[in-house]
């Protein structure tokens, strides 16, 4: 197990927004988290990533306790977080949002290897590298995000909500593109997604929240197979 | 409330020395200054640094009107308020559109700019300034009735008028209006307040509490001049404001007494270490900054509504502890 | 000819602004304050280079010393001021207005301390260059090297500070934590360092400013100096013509405003010296409330 989490509880002031969650992820599998508006999804990878401080609870990764450190400590143990929305800088161009991502290796060369590796990736982003990131689409802005982090050399990757306001059709592509990632990488990774079938069908496994607690977690096709989360997540 | 004051304020005011009197009278005017910030900045949330400015407005209209006019006196406060207020719609107008740094900078700006037009013109007497006197207090209050007695009374009863006045609006639905539009500007304005509205009307009230302090100012000093009206004052005024807890007024005479009594302070503590002439001259201005920074730090709502908050907590504990045992 | 002159005195006195006003820009990108101690931060720095000047003797060793001690000192203050501020006053019913309130303590505490130690009277730092004006076809301007000098030096200054920010990976960094700090975080920025960084540099800044006031004015400054409330007011106002986030802007108010009291002292009155700037500043928020650079965040900071 590579990313393991015990009893983690975080609060909003007076609002417990994950209570005594406990999972954990094996390394280079995929784990979609669903769950209602409110669940605490965001709350829980943002403490993962050291954006949120839990108020008890361990996060242990590759052997390491990490609970509490600061997120600019965890990109360099390998964790990489592309936030909820907004997670592009829209008054820097598509390449300074790229570099950003690699600015701590502070390594010219590593870093013009990755930013081949992204445009690979993501060619539309190599085509409007010089663009300021303003002008992108909703979907490049994703990309952008998702390249951002890949820049970061991650081995855990935390994606809250990557197909927020897009269309269908580049939803799609977007969730193709995690799954590949995932697999060439063998990165790990963390999927917050309101859209639940998307995710699970890319997904290794699926992790069901409801306010604030772990409700269920299973193989990601047992998940879509089970009547009770049909009904309650994917609306059928 | 206020009536009981007063009486209290009449009979002090017999038994002390004529130092503490005329004290007494500077501590009224700052009294009347920080409720007018009170109001401003604790309650509809602008920083104003143009009080000071507003001040100097309030007091030469004052000393014009006695020297060209000859006015009464009391109409001379009255039109201080208003020329001050006055000045205050027109500078609340442009605040309605800023807040925070904006306003404070551009009262800066207005607070650096103002007294140089003492110069200008040259009914308001250039550096020298003008007089302002109020005259000998009336017969009627008998032979020992000295100048700074009277002018500690007429001070002391235009505080407790202004007191009221400020108490009254505060608990007033304007007094309401402000603090939602401090709090947050789009939800007040969600609940059909109009903000900007609500803000001018502020401004323009505290300005003409502003000018009455002003006016008065110049009484207990004599005369009406740029230097005055520093932006020193404004700062000490600020200062005032927040060591009064600068969101309630009830610590309002905290705040003036401390300014009053800084510059005692520091001359004995200047003088106990036999500190060099810069250093005594300076020390009062370094107090006065340096419990700015610190209360805005440490007892960022004022020592009363700390106390209060503090007894608060300490009365739920009680009360929990005593659920715990039943 | 006149007209050149008024212009080229604008330009200089609007190149100082534009130095102050992008001391303003670095700290409000880095902390979102507007820092009203900057002018005290500014005088101590001149008194710094006071120092320098009147030991080694050389206006050129007197200005990295004052850039120098100005950053250190800037950089102090964000560490143990604003910290302080983010920790104790960033809740409660005033704590929109805690930052403001602090500055100006602080900008207090530097006068009376700098008054406690050189004293109230007058100091003088002298030009390292004639400032007698250019004679062309016999006729003698205002214009003088030593105003070709500092508009030269600001030039060079702004340069450098362009190539800092848009060409390395700490411009990198100073731009993405002032637009999003949560993301510079995530990506492995040290933000509370970038910020206490942005707070150096406006101190040298600053600090260039406030000695080339001094010189650019008659030399003589004191803590009660009416040259660094100027500076105060008119680096704010060039800041908020400028939109108070670009640097760019920063410049181009600085000039805009120091051109405009220039021809205004010229052809109006030169009795409007020290209003003429609150009058501007009226002026540009009543007719763009968003800056002369538009930005879209508007004035309610
Ligand atoms: N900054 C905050 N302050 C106070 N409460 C918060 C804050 N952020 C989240 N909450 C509360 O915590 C709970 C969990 O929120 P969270 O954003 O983690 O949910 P989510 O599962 O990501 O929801 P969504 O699917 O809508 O993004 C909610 O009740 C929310 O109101
Ligand atoms: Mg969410």
């Amino acid at each position: 197990m590579s990313l393991n989490v015990s009893n983690l509880t975080v609060h909003h002031g007076a609002i417990c927004a994950v209570n005594q969650v406990s999972l954990a992820v094996p390394t280079g599998k995929l784990a979609a988290i669903i769950g209602a508006n409110g669940a605490g999804k965001t709350t829980l990878l943002r403490a993962l990533s050291g954006l949120n401080k839990p108020t008890s609870g361990v996060v242990n990764w590759m052997g390491q306790t990490i609970t509490g450190v600061k997120p600019e400590k965890l990109v360099r143990l390998g964790i990489s977080h592309v936030s909820e929305g907004k997670s592009v800088i829209p008054e820097l161009t598509v390449k300074e949002n790229l570099e950003l991502g690699a600015i701590w290796r502070k390594n010219g060369k590593e870093m013009k290897e990755s930013l081949d590796q992204v445009v690979t990736i993501f060619p539309r982003l190599g085509e409007r590298i010089s663009q300021r990131s303003d002008t992108l689409s909703g979907g490049e802005r994703q990309m952008l995000a998702i390249g951002r982090a890949i820049m970061s050399k991650p081995k855990l990757l935390l994606l809250d909500e990557p197909s927020l306001g897009l269309a269908p059709l580049v939803v799609e592509q977007i969730f193709q593109t995690i799954r590949d990632l995932t697999t060439e990488m063998r990165l790990t990774v963390l999927l917050v997604e309101q859209n639940a079938m998307g995710a699970l069908k890319i997904a290794d496994l699926g992790i069901v929240l409801n306010l604030g607690k772990v409700v269920a977690v299973n193989h990601a096709q047992a998940l879509i197979e089970d009547p009770a989360v049909r009904a309650a997540y994917l609306g059928y | 409330m206020f009536i009981l004051g007063g009486v209290v304020l009449y009979f002090l005011s017999g038994m002390v020395d004529e130092l503490r009197v005329y004290q007494g009278a500077t501590i009224a005017v700052y009294v009347i200054a920080i409720s007018s910030i009170i109001l401003l900045t604790g309650y509809s949330g602008q920083v104003s640094l143009g009080h000071g400015a507003l001040m100097a407005v309030g007091a030469y209209a004052a000393a014009v009107l006695r020297i060209e006019f000859n006015l009464p006196i009391i109409l001379c406060f009255v039109v201080a308020v208003l020329a001050a207020a006055i000045g205050g719609a027109l500078l609340g107008a442009a605040a309605a559109r800023l807040s925070g740094p904006y306003l404070a900078g551009t009262t800066l700006a207005l607070a650096i700019g103002l007294p140089s037009l003492a110069n200008q013109f040259a009914v308001l007497g250039g550096e020298q300034g003008l007089l302002f006197d109020v005259g000998f207090p009336p017969l009627a209050l008998g032979e020992d009735f000295t100048q700074y007695k009277w002018f500690f009374w007429i001070a002391a009863l235009a505080a407790l008028i202004s007191m009221w006045v400020v108490r009254n609006l505060l608990s007033s639905a304007y007094g309401r209006a402000w603090r939602a539009g401090r709090g947050n500007e789009v939800a007040a304005q969600l609940a059909g307040i109009n903000t900007a509205r609500s803000k001018v009307l502020a401004f323009t009230i505290s300005a003409g509490i502003a000018g009455l302090a002003g006016a008065l100012l110049a009484m207990t000093i004599g005369t009406v001049s740029p230097s005055a009206f520093p932006l020193a004052l404004s700062f000490s005024l600020l200062t005032g404001a927040v060591l009064s807890g600068i969101t309630t007024l009830g610590g309002v005479i905290i705040g003036a007494v401390v300014l009053v009594a800084i510059p005692e302070i520091a001359d004995v503590v200047a003088h106990r270490l036999g500190s060099s002439e810069s250093v005594t001259t300076n020390l009062p201005g370094l107090i006065v900054s340096g419990l700015l920074i610190l209360t805005v730090l440490f007892v960022p709502n004022g020592p009363v509504e700390q106390h209060r908050a503090r007894k608060a907590k300490h009365a739920a504990q009680h009360a929990s502890s005593k659920k715990d045992k039943h | 000819m006149q007209l050149l002159n008024t212009l080229l005195i604008g330009i200089t006195a609007g190149s100082i602004y534009a130095l102050m006003a992008i001391a303003f820009v670095l700290v409000w990108r880095s902390t979102r304050v507007v820092n009203f101690a900057q002018a005290g931060m500014a005088l101590l720095s001149t008194y710094f280079g006071y120092e320098a000047v009147s030991r080694i003797g050389s206006f050129w060793v007197a200005l990295p010393v004052a850039m120098i001690g100005g950053a250190l000192f800037a950089a102090l203050v964000e560490l143990i001021l604003m910290r302080l501020l983010v920790k104790h006053a960033s809740s409660g019913p005033i704590a929109g207005v805690a930052p403001i309130i602090a500055t100006l303590g602080l900008l207090g505490v530097i006068r009376s301390v700098i008054s406690m130690i050189w004293g109230g009277q007058d100091l003088r730092i002298v030009a390292p260059i004639s400032n007698n004006g250019f004679t062309i076809n016999g006729s003698t301007l205002v214009f003088s090297p030593l105003k070709l000098l500092v508009l030269v030096v600001v030039a060079v200054l702004l340069i450098l500070l362009t190539i800092l920010f848009q060409k390395t990976n700490l411009g990198l960094a100073l731009r993405a934590s002032a637009h999003a700090p949560e993301i510079a975080r995530l990506s492995g920025v040290r933000v509370d360092s970038v910020r206490t960084l942005g707070w150096a540099l406006a101190g040298a800044a600053g600090a260039v400013a406030g000695l080339f006031q001094t010189v650019n004015g008659n030399g003589n400054f004191s803590p009660d100096s009416i040259e660094f409330s100027l500076l105060l007011v008119s680096g704010f106002i060039a800041a908020v013509i400028g939109g108070l986030d670009s640097l760019l802007g920063a410049v181009l108010g600085g000039l805009f405003l120091g051109i405009t009291i220039s021809f205004v002292l010229m052809y109006v009155s030169s009795g409007l010296f020290f209003i003429a700037p609150f009058i501007i500043l009226l002026i540009v928020l009543f007719i763009r409330p968003q800056g002369i650079i538009g930005v879209k965040a508007g004035r309610r900071a």
